[in-house]
């Protein structure tokens, strides 16, 4: 059951509520204490907004809490309303930082072989030269000693098998460095710039546990993620003004002041913090005075070229953001995480096997049942799973259109 | 077996040296200047080595250039307030009406973030049933369009000047009113049919008694109306009902593709034309015609004859349907003949037979009502008991008010939704006179010739930004909504007409269902602005908020149960109408027509429709003098049939010589374009074309105006009508002289050659419900002479390379020859959905159209009236394609779909693969036709040489909203086909697998299957038996069911299902063509 409660307390309420302290909405723990009845809560989430012109309990959280009326939630059972408090009763907060994502760390380990590769390749060159010298020396005596008369050997600077191995060795590093380089052209992992507002994914994914999906609903729906429109923040940030939480410190070490950020948000939106309201429409363009969008900065772009579907991947893959995105919820401000490569696509295909249809149990995604061959094939163990390539994934024009 | 031999111009029909030369060389021009490599050597060549250098150092620096190591800052951009309904990169669809001059097709538009990118039919409709027109396919890009005025003008010396605001505009008009008071107000529009228009009109004439509201059509079907008044006592059209037609007769009328409704008639006509089940029946179409239309290269059987005899022929089909009334003796032993079998055929089916005509004289229509009425059509495929109501006007109510507006009897001009400047026969006098009227406002969207003319301009908005209604057929609503705000300070017709006719606070009164009148608007709410006033009468009318969410939502309110009736006849008129026909013959007769794209030059300055080949002579861009191969002979003295070399001269270059032609005392000079088919004595002259400023010759100033598509694009054909003191007339006897000159005409046909080997297969209704089987037997004898002995399968057999398993889908397509009418639809709708680039003229001129989809057209028999074959091609993704072999880079291969996949961000532009397809459907993007490329202003240097002005048109960045986002926009230098609509096929997919429902790719549609009025194309997933396509090629059609030359084992996924035709002659032949015959003689000597 109380498994239950946190699942649904994440699903349904995170966005705004936290067990423990007040947020857009209260904290949840402990707050049927407060209401006049056990089952005042069960009404009020079915529909806040017409308790809050009745009731004088709604009232007094509607003057705390407001304007922001809380969504209904018609859907929630009594039962998972009962779970749902359990869990924010029985909430105990956890230590600092969450469990770290897997993946992160295993990254730059190749640099310093190759550098010692590298040194090992020259000195080895270097003894193999001297010997070459020696050896020719060695010749060049035992030569004199036969009386064999031989010219004067040519110095090494002038050898042309020496010079034409340099010039082979040097040609080849510079085609391999000019085609690595021009195979990075346009690429960007790593990139972060700087955004209108320091908008910390650390504070909203990260400790305030705000799900993805809450913002980039786009992500399971359209090809496009989607940011979220300024309206959206406000839904939050009406009721959120200010910024308690840890200080946010940028990479050159400067701290973030997280208030003076809300305070761009409120100029963005045209919102009054003090009277709580929206500035008024007197230029009559249908929204309040000084409201404009927020131009953020592009960081992940894809070349025109390329056709990418989010729902696609999050909605029919299952695939977690942070696949892609790295781990979004530690970063202050968001870097590219990954290569956004066709190499890196593809080998993604490749390896990710499908919610292939399985027959007699009926698990996985039912579009699969006319994938016959690969049924015949799996039971008769031709193929042991049906990967993203299996079905097309890797063809040129599921991409490219 | 068919050996019958299919032509595409008369040097395929002759097998002239220069047909063969070009036949076997895939792109038409030399490659400068590398060719003289070719035949001098390297090491002999002048330049070349210099060149190559340049070329050389050129793209090396291009390509660092291109690739420039900074990457540009990229913004996104959200909502500040996003719409609940819109998810950014997911398309919304709305159901609304395409409308254009009395036109109205119910449609569903497709938003994608705010903006409108597609027009589909609407399936709820029962007019259209989902079909569309080229011509509303087209409409969406005339939202876009760069000429459409941005803000309300006023005349100001020479030139116009801004009005700041609409209230300032009303002022000024309301002054300029009541300056003119004791005039009348004439109120010009085209066709109205939206019922709450029609109440706002009559509401603004209460407002000022002696005005008065005159409909006219650019193309007239007066005729028909006053013969209707005096026969059926109704100044109205009836509902045709071609589907239940079995004989069908038309005398000119080009019904599929110009006359009245051609989607409604399209639909309905394939209905009568598919083959369902072991002994079909099919209706049978018998044409009469001076010129070879659409229409008329579908019909069963055709007969051509003078336009002047189109009385006589009326007349003597009444007679032997049994009318009492004396024929006049037709001279011409085939038409007599023609005119014999259609009578016998009326007479055979009773009660199911239709006649239409597309005459403007009263007398003709009067006596084809007389004949419908002898073969019994009323109330039967003549339905009376609702009217059509997309043509209303009476040319004798426009003639009036012509002399009204010359001798200066009425105070103002209103104009709305025409331009009778271009489309008047007397156009260019009537426009001086509208400019010294004392009040002209012109409510156009663009500054047409008209508008140009009027003192005050307030622009209407498109049909895209509007609320509003039509009522193409009595009873059938179908709902306008607006799919943008408006782009421009634009404000609707209707706005201006309620501003300018009630004060803001008086309550309007309009007609309930019963007749009462009802106040449709509650006291206190605004209700001159047209959008509350609409949304206000059809609450009323409707009942309930209810209803009319649900009109909204399906587009269209329509009455339960369709009610049929005849209507009450009065046979009295006949005989009179008969002693007034009378034939004025002469040696050569000219006779006006609509292009199935342009139709009567609304839609113009629409580069989609100017490049769209017309679908019998495969022209773009112009107008032209269209003329018999024997008329030829005698006025340019070209013999095109029988003389190679004359044939070649005339063909291969696109310079035609020009024609100066004579009638009703006005002259115009046309290109001859020399077509099979045509009446010996006939020249036909397509209207709609030649637009342009009537007052002022700037090139530029016309180019801005009236539009870099439409300026410049063949002759205004409009000055030879004629008025006959009742109607307008649309023939009449010229004379032509040559001129000596030549004048380009852009052909898209023959740009692929079919190198002899039988692409299509026909034969008549009864040889195939007889032996149904022999229609196919020629090819799939070929197959089985492929097949190893011993070995059994064809697919697999027959070739050295494997066979590659298609394990879940395998998308395959069907196109029914029977059904498909040629009417291009399809070409606009694939234009629009995958980002097809306009080329102009210059460079369909060089075979570089860029259109994935074509429609080719063959000639088959008898050179004074061939059959014709209309065969939709398309790339077939083929399994073994002989493209995907050849391309060095690998940018094309297949999918484990079936789908032949053409990758433009790896093409490097060998062209190989265009070279190796059979089919003849790659095509190259020469130039940057898109303004794509990396390199800014790189068109500007080949403006005007190699790139129309019609292409900077469709670069302007107005114009370029309407592009696909879904789709590549290509770029200079790559290949390009169809693909499928692969971006259709991958969201269904998506869809499929998110709702786990595998039927949901069972029958996906294409943009060209969408697009078709008559359902001639199926598409679906073939691996999936209960899909439409395998059971139409496995199940139901076995017997027609072909792929183009799959002899060479390419595997197409493109299957065609072979024409039937309902006739008497022998469609298939055992005969030997002229050509064999000579290849046996040589063999035998």
């Amino acid at each position: 059951m109380a498994q239950d409660g946190a699942a649904l307390f994440k699903a349904n309420c995170a966005n705004c509520h936290k067990p423990d302290k007040d947020y857009t909405g209260p904290a949840l723990k402990g707050v049927r204490a407060g209401e006049p009845s056990p089952d005042w809560v069960y009404k009020w989430i079915e529909n806040p907004a017409g308790m809050i012109s009745t009731d004088p309990h709604a009232k007094t959280l509607f003057a705390k809490f407001g304007p922001t009326v809380m969504t209904a939630f018609p859907q929630l059972k009594k039962e998972e309303i009962d779970a749902i408090l359990k869990y924010a009763d029985d909430y105990v907060p956890e230590g600092a930082g969450g469990a770290k994502a897997p993946g992160a760390a295993t990254e730059e380990a190749g640099g310093d072989n190759s550098l010692l590769f590298g040194i090992l390749t020259l000195v080895l060159a270097v003894i193999a030269f001297v010997l070459l010298q020696v050896n020719s020396n060695l010749r060049k005596l035992t030569d004199e000693k036969d009386g064999i008369l031989r010219g004067e050997p040519v110095p090494f600077y002038r050898n042309k098998t020496y010079l034409m191995l340099a010039v082979l060795v040097l040609f080849t590093l510079a085609g391999y460095f000019l085609v690595n380089s021009a195979i990075g052209l346009g690429r960007q992992k790593g990139y972060q710039p700087e955004q209108p507002i320091y908008y910390s994914h650390k504070v909203h994914a990260g400790v305030n546990q705000i799900s993805c999906l809450y913002c980039h609903g786009g992500a399971q729906d359209s090809k496009q993620a989607s940011i979220p429109s300024v309206n959206q923040c406000m839904n939050c940030h009406m009721a959120i003004k200010e910024y308690t939480g840890e200080p946010i410190i940028k990479e050159d070490g400067k701290e973030v002041n997280g208030t003076a950020e809300i305070q761009k948000l409120y100029s963005y939106a045209g919102w009054n913090p003090d009277k709580k309201q929206y500035n008024p429409d007197n230029n009559h363009d249908g929204i309040p005075d000084g409201a404009r969008p927020i131009e953020w900065v592009k960081i992940h772009n894809l070349p025109d070229h390329v056709y990418f579907n989010h729902s696609q991947h999050v909605k029919v893959g299952k695939q977690q953001c942070q696949t892609c995105h790295g781990n979004i919820q530690e970063m202050p401000e968001v870097h590219q995480f990954a290569e956004l490569s066709m190499g890196w696509c593809i080998n993604c295909h490749r390896e990710t096997k499908v919610d292939f249809y399985n027959k007699e149990t009926g698990e996985g995604n039912k579009f699969y049942s006319i994938y016959e061959k690969f049924h015949n094939d799996l039971k008769n163990h031709k193929m042991d799973s049906v990967t993203v390539e299996s079905i097309g994934g890797t063809e040129c024009q599921k991409c490219h259109y | 077996m068919n050996n019958k031999k299919y032509w595409q111009n008369f040097g395929d029909l002759t097998q002239s040296e220069r047909f063969q030369e070009d036949s076997k060389k895939e792109f038409k021009e030399e490659l400068l200047p590398l060719e003289d490599l070719d035949s001098k050597g390297l090491l002999d060549a002048k330049t070349p080595r210099r060149d190559f250098l340049k070329y050389l150092g050129f793209s090396t620096a291009a390509a660092a250039l291109a690739a420039s190591c900074e990457m540009p800052v990229r913004k996104a951009v959200p909502y500040l307030h996003r719409p609940d309904d819109l998810i950014p990169g997911v398309p919304n669809y709305y159901a609304s009406t395409y409308v254009n001059a009395g036109d109205a097709i119910s449609v569903v538009v497709k938003q994608r973030d705010g903006r409108p990118i597609k027009i589909e039919g609407n399936e709820l409709s029962t007019i259209t049933k989902g079909g569309t027109s080229a011509q509303a396919q087209a409409s969406v890009l005339d939202l876009y369009d760069p000429t459409r005025l941005r803000h309300p003008l006023q005349k100001s010396g020479s030139d116009f000047k801004e009005v700041t605001s609409f209230d300032a505009f009303d002022k000024m008009v309301g002054d300029a009113i009541a300056s003119v008071a004791g005039k009348p107000l004439v109120l010009l529009t085209s066709t109205i049919n939206s019922p709450s228009t029609l109440d706002i009109i009559t509401a603004f004439l209460a407002k000022y008694p002696g005005s008065r509201h005159v409909q006219y059509d650019a193309v007239s079907y007066s005729g028909m109306l006053l013969a209707n008044e005096a026969c059926y006592g109704k100044r109205s059209l009836p509902v045709y009902q071609f589907d239940k037609a079995k004989t069908i007769v038309s005398l000119g009328a080009d019904f599929l593709g110009t006359w009245l409704n051609p989607v409604e008639f399209s639909r309905q006509y394939a209905d009568t034309k598919r083959i369902i089940g072991e002994k079909p029946e099919l209706s049978r179409h018998i044409q009469f015609e001076s010129m070879i239309s659409m229409t008329g290269s579908n019909a069963d059987d055709r007969f051509v004859h003078k336009p002047s005899d189109t009385g006589a022929i009326a007349l003597a089909l009444l007679a032997k349907v049994g009318g009492a009334v004396t024929a006049p003796a037709i001279a011409d032993a085939k038409l007599s003949k023609g005119i014999d079998l259609a009578a016998s055929a009326l007479n055979a089916s009773k009660g199911s037979g239709l006649v239409v005509c597309s005459s403007n004289d009263v007398n003709i229509q009067i006596i084809v009502n007389a004949i419908n009425e002898a073969i019994g059509a009323g109330g039967n495929t003549i339905n009376w008991a609702a009217t059509t109501n997309s043509r209303k006007g009476i040319d004798a109510d426009m003639v009036k008010l012509v002399a009204d507006i010359n001798n200066g009897s009425i105070g103002g001009l209103l104009v709305y939704d025409c331009n009778p400047v271009f489309t008047y026969t007397d156009g260019k006098k009537l426009g001086e006179a509208i400019a010294k009227l004392p009040l002209s406002v012109s409510f156009n969207l663009t500054m047409d010739e008209t508008t140009e003319q009027c003192k005050y301009i307030l622009p209407s908005n498109h049909w895209l930004e509007s609320w509003g209604d039509a009522e193409p057929r009595s009873g059938y609503i179908s709902v306008i909504q607006p799919l943008i705000n408006p782009l421009f300070k634009t404000r609707p017709f209707q706005t201006s007409l309620l501003k300018w006719s009630t004060s803001a606070t008086a309550t309007v009164a309009a007609k309930d269902s019963t007749g009462k009148a009802v106040a449709v608007v509650a006291p206190g709410v605004p209700h001159d602005v047209y959008e509350t006033y609409h949304k206000n009468y059809w609450l009323s009318k409707l009942g309930s908020t209810d209803s009319w969410d649900k009109a909204l939502q399906d587009g269209v309110v329509e009455p339960s149960t369709p009610a049929v009736s005849a209507a009450s006849y009065n046979a009295s008129n006949v005989s009179a109408a008969a002693s007034k026909i009378v034939s004025k013959a002469g040696a050569i007769e000219v006779v006006l027509y609509q292009k199935v794209s342009i139709g009567t030059g609304a839609q113009a300055n629409n580069p989609w429709l100017q490049e769209l080949p017309d679908p019998v002579t495969k022209v773009t861009w112009d107008n032209y003098a269209m003329l018999s191969p024997d008329l030829a002979k005698k006025l340019i003295g070209i013999d095109v049939a029988h003389n190679q070399r004359e044939a070649d001269a005339y063909e291969v270059h696109p310079e035609k010589p020009v024609l100066k032609i004579t009638l009703n005392n006005k002259t115009i000079e046309l290109p001859a374009l020399i077509m099979p088919g045509m009446q010996n004595a006939t020249i036909a002259i397509a209207v709609g074309y030649g637009r342009a400023s009537i007052s002022n010759t700037d090139r530029e100033a016309n180019l801005d105006r009236i539009g870099r598509a439409a300026y410049g694009a063949g002759k205004n054909a409009y000055p030879l009508v004629s008025f006959d003191g009742s109607t307008f007339i649309y023939n009449a006897v010229a004379t032509v002289e040559k001129t000596g000159d030549t004048y380009p005409l852009a052909q898209t046909q023959v740009h692929g050659f079919t190198e002899g080997r039988p692409i299509v297969y026909e034969t008549n209704l009864a040889s195939f419900i007889a032996n149904p089987e022999a229609l196919l037997e020629e090819p799939n004898e070929e197959r089985k002479k492929l097949v190893p002995t011993g070995k059994t399968d064809y697919i697999r057999d027959a070739t050295i390379y494997p066979n590659y398993a298609k394990p879940g889908i395998k998308w395959g397509m069907s196109i029914d020859l029977n059904t498909c009418t040629g009417c291009s639809a399809c070409v606009v709708a694939c234009t629009a959905e995958n980002n097809v680039s306009v080329v102009g003229k210059t460079q369909v001129q060089r075979a570089h159209e860029m259109h994935w989809l074509r429609i080719d057209r063959y000639f088959v028999g008898d050179l004074e009236n061939p059959d014709v074959l209309f065969q939709p091609m398309l790339c077939q993704h083929c399994d073994n394609a002989p493209c995907e072999n050849v391309c060095p880079v690998a940018a094309t291969n297949h999918s484990s779909e079936g789908l032949n996949q053409m990758i433009y961000n790896r093409c490097i532009g060998t062209r190989y693969c265009a070279n190796n397809c059979p089919y003849k459907v790659r095509r190259f993007n020469w130039l940057d036709f898109t303004g794509s490329d990396s390199f800014p202003n790189n068109q500007e240097p080949i403006r005007n040489v190699d790139l129309d002005e019609a292409v900077f048109q469709m670069n302007d960045d107005l114009a370029r909203m309407v592009l696909n986002p879904d789709v590549t926009v290509r770029s200079r230098g790559v290949m390009e086909k169809c693909s499928f609509c692969v971006q259709r096929l991958q969201d269904s997919k998506l869809e499929a697998k998110k709702q786990q429902d595998p039927t949901l790719v069972r029958n996906v549609k294409t943009a060209c299957m969408q697009a078709c009025p008559t359902n001639a194309i199926s598409f679906g997933n073939v691996n999936d038996k209960d899909s439409d396509v395998y059971k139409i090629r496995n199940v139901e059609q076995t017997n027609r069911n072909f792929y183009v030359i799959e002899q060479l084992h390419t595997l197409p996924n493109v299957s065609y299902l072979a024409k039937i035709r309902n006739t008497d002659r022998k469609v298939e032949t055992d005969e030997e063509t002229q050509e064999e015959k000579l290849q046996h003689q040589k063999s035998e000597s």
